[in-house]
């Protein structure tokens, strides 16, 4: 915890550069939408550049770049069980990634109302 | 020895720091308490209530079973035409007693009083702090709490009664069932909002309230459970709020989470927009109600251990062991949960993981299985009543973990799935097993907390009696189960020839089931006359080597009164050259 | 009876208990949260076709810089605080609730206009997963404004009687703020974008 006035105020400079990468980053994500990419490579574009804002706020305004160590590593087994509930269920479910499961949903949705 | 003085709570004595305290009113100090004492005690008093009615309900279903379509006995006719016409239970009766049974044990009964109670009371004495690190948000934690409890019983007296779809609630059929089914989400939503911000409170409480000298491996094995218990809850709960959303979803406002595409029912498709998958919920749910077992499990393993290094008067054996082999467990049992999901059609790729996981989980839980087991090894053993409740946990926990193997294994758990087996073996692990070690935590803690001594031989009647009749009722169900008898059927299966020759364990199940709620009466009886009429005691009758014991009994607002001090560790018993056969933690060096 | 370590951090750990007590409880919401994009992906992955379009790019994108703003707002109220400036705290703390009441403003418009034609959250798996993650956020928004109301308002005697408890307050509110903006960060591109 900063208790002194100088590192609050460069804190305070990193805020308003953080703020306008984070701006920019947007309109990049935005832009990059209209390149029309196939599915994989515009799903992977997208996480990499919300990562990139995401870790901008995460270490800068929530400044976990100088947290302690208890806060390090909840964070750290939290987003090991994040990545688990995110994927594990995917492969009981799909044969591979991109696939359709072939249940009935497959030939349903979108039509189906 | 008392070396650490503590105060009551007259508003004369102040504790470090500078508050003072006027006396709180009746409503402050006994319903409305921040004090976590008072919260432990509501908690596992609310928690015992829950069991008893969650049992009431069991002992409905197992007469069902031991004759199907006889009217019930006695109050056969309080149930109403909807429920049981001419005191004989309907189907969707019996659904109903199934799925509250298991929700109202496991999230209203065992969690509150292993979690709620024996974790809010004992833990901050244990570990020398005046109070949890939030004790406002303690007490809303209870509340929320009771107010989940009031609707999962209201919703009996919904149309069409409680929520009838099994405590796992699987769409789609949970999303067309009764009204009750929405009541039962909805208390879920406040239940899992009360133990996550329970389990904030305990990991902040155990990081920074510790008492000076008291080391992280110097912490009582019952606090590392807790704190593991903790991380459970904050992490595998959410996913289920969450599943419970859409689930509420599905039901209200016409959502297709979990409805499939082309669903039929009575003859009529449904008008949803469907596109949804039903293996959603199972993975949401068991995300959690995976991990959830294991929250049901350590608190249990805590007591035990308590009570058994308290009554073998030696250290336990393998402190880091235990303690190693907690953190694995707990971090384990988060990827394991599609065991229970063998039968939804997974590749053998995926399958082979979770079952090489669920393998490997059982390493930490047989360590620490031993490592109590052999801090029998040598021991002077007190058999008093919650060292008999904790020694018969040992042998209990094993039969219930050892026949969780073959349902870990997929190609037997083809065989054994949705069997009886699966509840002999889950009941074996909470019933004889955490159950038995919450009354051992009760007994044990009751003369902290009530400053008496509960009743020694009602404690032994009650124990030999519940321990025979308790393997009465579950060990036939291994018998049914590898026989091929079906769960939750209402009438046992009678229409099928294969459950031919198992309906007759029923009738012995039942008994044994009546007889198991005769022998709680002594409890109950010794429970409450106790507070009033038990023996008088001081602070540490037990002669115990843990903190809460320096503190009186019980003990006051802010517990105690000079900042505690630790020297040692937690279960310095017998140790050469002492004076006596336990060096509390809190006794100054040389004293 | 004081609870220690509620101001000042415990040597050990480096933290008060605010500090540890929050963090716990965003992680508890990353996996909240985690449910949801979990249920996008399998539901996602199970249709043969996924609508495209149906959102407003220019709303979200709008919304996305609502809420970056604010969360600068709210680091800079914090920060004021700290240089012991309550005044411009307190402006930036409106700041942020403004913009909070902007994004919502916003979000009702859109969400008005899917009602208009009918295209509730029933309507197919696309708009169910896309109003309860946003609706989720939303609710999560509703909660950030009232802590701050509070905190700007009937709350603001602590700056008082205890500036630097005032100030962690502030702080952890910041850090539950930051968390919604990151949580949108990730929704806008997943969402209206993919």
């Amino acid at each position: 915890m900063h208790s002194d006035q100088e590192a609050i105020k460069k804190s305070i400079r990193s805020y308003m550069v953080v703020g306008a990468l984070l701006l920019v980053f947007t309109g990049v994500t935005v832009a990059a939408n209209s390149f029309h990419l196939a599915v994989p490579a515009a799903i992977t574009l997208a996480l990499i550049i919300a990562s990139i804002k995401g870790t901008m706020v995460a270490s800068v305004f929530m400044h976990l770049s100088h947290e302690k160590k208890w806060i390090y590593g909840s964070l750290l087994l939290t987003a090991f069980f994040f990545i688990v509930l995110l994927f594990l269920p995917l492969l009981t479910v799909a044969g591979g990634i991109g696939k359709p499961t072939g249940a009935p949903a497959a030939h349903e949705s979108g039509a189906a109302h | 020895m008392d070396k650490v003085e503590t105060g009551t709570a007259h508003g004369h004595e102040h504790a470090h720091g500078h508050a003072h305290h006027e006396e709180l009113g009746f409503w402050r100090k006994y319903v409305f308490s921040v004090d976590h004492k008072v919260i432990g005690i509501q908690y596992a008093v609310t928690g015992l209530l829950f069991l008893l009615f969650g049992f009431c309900l069991m002992m409905l279903m197992r007469f069902q079973l031991a004759y199907p379509g006889s009217p019930i006995p006695l109050i056969g006719g309080l149930f109403g035409p909807d429920k049981a016409p001419g005191g004989i239970m309907l189907p969707e009766f019996y659904n109903q007693l199934g799925a509250m049974h298991g929700t109202i044990m496991v999230f209203l009964g065992v969690v509150p009083l292993a979690v709620g109670g024996f974790g809010n009371f004992v833990m901050p004495l244990q570990i020398g702090a005046p109070d949890m690190a939030f004790p406002k948000l303690n007490m809303m934690s209870y509340w929320v709490y009771f107010c989940g409890g009031v609707v999962m019983l209201v919703s009996f007296f919904l149309p069409g009664g409680a929520a009838n779809s099994g405590w796992t609630s699987y769409p789609p059929l949970s999303v067309i069932a009764t009204i009750g089914q929405t009541a039962w989400l909805t208390g879920m939503v406040f239940l899992i909002t009360s133990s996550l911000l329970g389990s904030v409170n305990f990991i902040v409480t155990i990081v920074q309230l510790r008492a000076k000298g008291l080391s992280y491996m110097r912490l009582p094995f019952f606090v590392w459970a807790q704190f593991v218990t903790s991380f459970l809850l904050l992490l595998a709960f959410p996913p289920l709020e969450a599943a419970g959303v859409l689930q509420l979803m599905d039901r209200l406002a016409g959502t297709s989470f979990f409805m499939p595409s082309g669903l039929v029912v009575s003859g009529r498709p449904l008008t949803v927009a469907g596109g949804g998958n039903p293996l959603l919920w199972q993975h949401l749910f068991w995300f959690l109600a995976h991990p959830e077992v294991y929250v049901l499990i350590l608190p249990a393993m805590g007591i035990v251990s308590e009570v058994i290094a308290n009554n073998t008067r030696k250290p336990l054996w393998g402190y880091r062991a235990l303690v190693y082999s907690i953190i694995f467990l707990g971090f384990m049992s988060f990827i394991v949960w599609a065991h229970h999901m063998f039968m939804t059609g997974m590749g053998t790729n995926i399958s082979a993981f979770f079952q090489v996981t669920t393998m490997i989980i059982s390493i930490p839980s047989v360590v620490i299985l031993t490592a109590l087991l052999l801090s029998l090894w040598g021991a002077s053993i007190r058999f008093t009543t919650p060292m008999l409740f904790a020694l018969a946990f040992l042998p209990m926990f094993g039969i219930g973990g050892l026949t969780g193997l073959p349902l870990g294994l997929a190609p037997s758990d083809i065989h054994l799935h949705d069997t009886y087996y699966v509840i002999g073996h889950f009941h074996y692990v909470v019933a004889p097993g955490t159950i038995f070690a919450l009354f051992a935590g009760v007994y044990y803690w009751f003369p902290k907390a009530s400053g008496r001594k509960m009743n020694d031989t009602l404690g032994k009647i009650h124990f030999w009696g519940s321990f025979i009749c308790i393997n009465l009722v579950f060990m036939p169900m291994f018998i049914q189960g590898l026989g091929g008898m079906n769960r939750r059927m209402y009438d046992g299966g009678m229409q099928y020839a294969h459950n031919a020759g198992l309906l007759k364990w029923n009738v012995v199940i039942g008994f044994a089931a009546w007889g198991l709620g005769l022998f709680q009466l002594p409890f109950i009886v010794n429970f409450f006359s106790s507070i009033k009429w038990g023996a008088v005691v001081d602070r540490n009758p037990w002669e115990a080597t843990t903190l809460e014991w320096s503190a009186p009994s019980p003990p006051g607002h802010g517990n105690f009164l000079t900042e505690p001090v630790v020297y040692r560790g937690p279960y310095e018993y017998s140790v050469p050259g002492a004076a006596s056969d336990f060096t509390p933690q809190f006794e100054p060096k040389g004293a | 009876m004081e609870i220690p370590y509620t101001v000042e951090p415990r040597p050990d750990s480096g933290l008060a208990n605010g500090k540890l007590g929050i963090w716990l409880f965003l992680a508890s919401e990353v996996m909240l949260f985690g449910a949801l994009f979990s249920t996008y992906i399998l539901l996602r992955v199970g249709a043969a076709e996924w609508p495209h379009g149906e959102l407003s790019i220019k709303l979200g994108a709008i919304n996305t810089v609502i809420l970056i703003c604010s969360s600068v707002t709210m680091v800079m109220s914090w920060a004021s605080l700290k240089l012991n400036n309550f005044s411009k705290g307190r402006l930036y703390l409106l700041i942020t609730i403004v913009l909070a009441a902007v994004f919502l403003v916003n979000k009702y418009f859109e969400y008005a206009d899917h009602f208009a034609r009918g295209e509730g959250p029933w309507h197919n798996t696309f708009l169910a997963i896309y109003f309860t993650l946003t609706g989720l956020h939303g609710l999560h928004i509703i909660g950030g404004i009232v802590v701050m109301a509070y905190l700007l308002g009937p709350g603001a005697g602590l700056w008082k009687r205890n500036p630097e408890q005032y100030t962690n307050r502030i702080e952890y509110t910041g850090l539950y703020w930051h968390f919604v903006d990151l949580v949108w960060i990730f929704l806008f591109p997943v969402l209206y974008l993919l």
